[in-house]
């Protein structure tokens, strides 16, 4: 692989770019690996990376149903905090987002991470003490964050609207270091990486069975043939119940769609992500200058990535009574991501009753922040074999043992 | 816009008049229960990709409570019926069937 510099964008220009080698290459399937991973999504492909950095695992293929990075990765709002009020999310959460700060050096791969700040309003006195509480709880984890009152919020957002009046901005849980990236930008660069190990990323490639003996994975069946592997791991968010049907165990998941929109590109009008739970709307501005809003999930099971049309109505009502410049911006894009949610809204990443077969799912509707802490931890899991280090809380024994992660109260809705 | 009838009121009602409230035909464990079928009961879903029996709530209608049979892929309703029985009419399996050829029927 030939590094990506400003010297190399020198050297190429002497031949028109014409000489750029594949970001990542184009295998044929081999008949057998080590480690297969199913979906080539950013925590699949995470996984992958740090199998063959922190273990020297790189006999391994990535399956890909569709292209790489197509599902959630590509159709998030890129919104990276670590503010969490439980201690084994704040754990995973801090370690992906301190693993995106320099993600971009570590893969010679530009993600274009921007720490520009996270902001969650209090807009019900019942979130300021949630944030109040979260405020402490990170502090004694090490997560910097504070909590802020609406002058400051205000200074850090000037075209909000604090007086309401239907939803008053009363404060806010301030994330500095929060921020978003380049989505898409992630996904190949870890894509180019894994590539680069020598590691198989197989796209088009449907898996149609798992095979087994003895409660023991043997292999997979795919649309491109049949191939052994000695361990699995399921990466395949909103398709994970579907995945571990064939693999013979149930998931306690529910896929709902949840969507997002993007106005037209205006001037820069807001430097920090605001987040609004209350009225399930997030905005941020792109840095082509699209203001990107997320909003909430539909009510029922939907594996169709198209929402419903009313809980953008929700959302962009809400938001333009808080920022009310919106107003007059037209949408030019909306799109659905299936997301897997469980009932205590934290993921799972797990070993399964099948051996040699591991699970990553249930990162819901706030995935993509995750990535790099998820790839680490699914990682340490499969190579070790062991529910142990920032896995060790996210089995999914937690569910019959009564060991939820609460992080639906924390957040209060879709986080 | 998600469409359904209500089998109580008789109103067709879009889902912004209704609430939808998971998997139906979920049997309560009984006292009796050991860890792996209370997990079962409470949390395990089959999430299935294609027809899903659901429990909705007619909530700015009637108020009464039934069940759907849906297409979680293309949003395709085959058919409502009462809540009050534990498994889907035979008529409506019927009619699933005949629509998804490659469907495996209801299992509980």
């Amino acid at each position: 692989m030939s590094r990506y510099s400003a010297f190399a964008i020198a050297k190429n220009a002497f031949s028109y770019h014409q000489g750029w080698e594949r970001a990542w290459a184009k295998p044929e399937i081999k008949k057998e690996y080590d480690v297969v991973i199913v979906g080539a999504g950013g925590h699949g492909l995470a996984t992958a990376y740090h199998l063959g950095k922190n273990y020297g695992i790189t006999n391994i293929a990535i399956i890909e149903k569709g292209w790489l990075g197509g599902g959630n990765t590509g159709r998030n709002t890129t919104i990276i905090r670590s503010n969490y009020l439980q201690d084994p999310s704040a754990a995973i959460y801090e370690k992906a987002r301190s693993l995106y700060e320099t993600m971009s050096q570590d893969l010679n791969y530009n993600v274009m991470f921007s720490p520009r700040g996270v902001m969650m309003l209090a807009q019900t006195e019942a979130e300021i003490r949630g944030y109040k509480r979260t405020a402490h709880a990170n502090k004694l984890q090490g997560v910097k964050t504070e909590y802020i009152g609406p002058q400051k919020v205000k200074e850090l957002c000037p075209i909000i609207e604090l007086s309401g009046p239907r939803f008053p901005v009363l404060g806010a849980l301030w994330q500095p270091r929060g921020g978003t990236a380049r989505h898409d930008a992630v996904a190949w660069g870890y894509a180019r990486a894994c590539s680069d190990m020598g590691m198989d990323i197989i796209q088009q490639c449907e898996v149609t069975a798992v095979t087994q003996n003895n409660g023991k994975v043997t292999g997979l069946q795919t649309t491109k043939g049949s191939l052994k592997c000695k361990k699995l791991g399921i990466v395949v968010a909103g398709n994970s119940g579907h995945l571990a049907n064939m693999a013979g165990f149930r998931l306690p998941l529910e896929s709902v769609s949840l969507q997002a929109l993007v106005s037209e590109p205006i001037k820069p009008c807001m430097d920090v992500v605001v987040m609004a739970n209350t009225v399930h709307g997030y905005m941020s501005q792109s840095d082509k200058g699209e203001m990107v809003i997320g909003g909430g999930t539909d009510g029922f099971n939907n594996y169709t990535q198209r929402g419903s049309f009313h809980h953008l109505e929700e959302t962009v009502r809400a938001l333009i009574e808080t920022f009310p410049m919106v107003s007059r911006l037209k949408m030019l894009r909306h799109w659905g991501g299936i997301v897997d949610v469980t009932g205590d809204r934290s993921p799972i990443i797990s070993k399964t009753p099948l051996k040699g077969c591991f699970i990553n799912c249930g990162w819901g509707t706030g995935g993509f922040k995750a990535i790099p802490g998820s790839g680490w931890a699914m990682a340490e899991l499969m190579a070790k074999d062991e529910q142990i280090g920032l896995a060790a809380e996210f089995g999914l024994n937690r569910f019959q043992e009564g060991r939820f992660i609460d992080e639906s109260v924390a957040a209060g809705v879709a986080h | 816009m998600l469409n359904l009838t209500c089998p109580n009121c008789g109103i067709t009602a879009d889902e912004t008049d209704l609430h939808c409230d998971g998997q139906a035909h979920i049997a309560r464990s009984g006292i009796n229960a050991n860890d792996d079928e209370l997990e079962n009961y409470l949390f395990m879903r089959d999430n299935p990709k294609g027809v899903h029996f659901e429990r909705w709530r007619h909530i700015y209608g009637c108020g009464k409570w039934f069940n759907a049979a849906r297409c979680t892929t293309t949003l395709e309703v085959f058919g409502t019926y009462s809540a009050q029985t534990f498994t889907p009419p035979k008529a409506l399996i019927n009619k699933i069937k005949k629509k998804r050829p490659n469907w495996e029927g209801f299992t509980k």
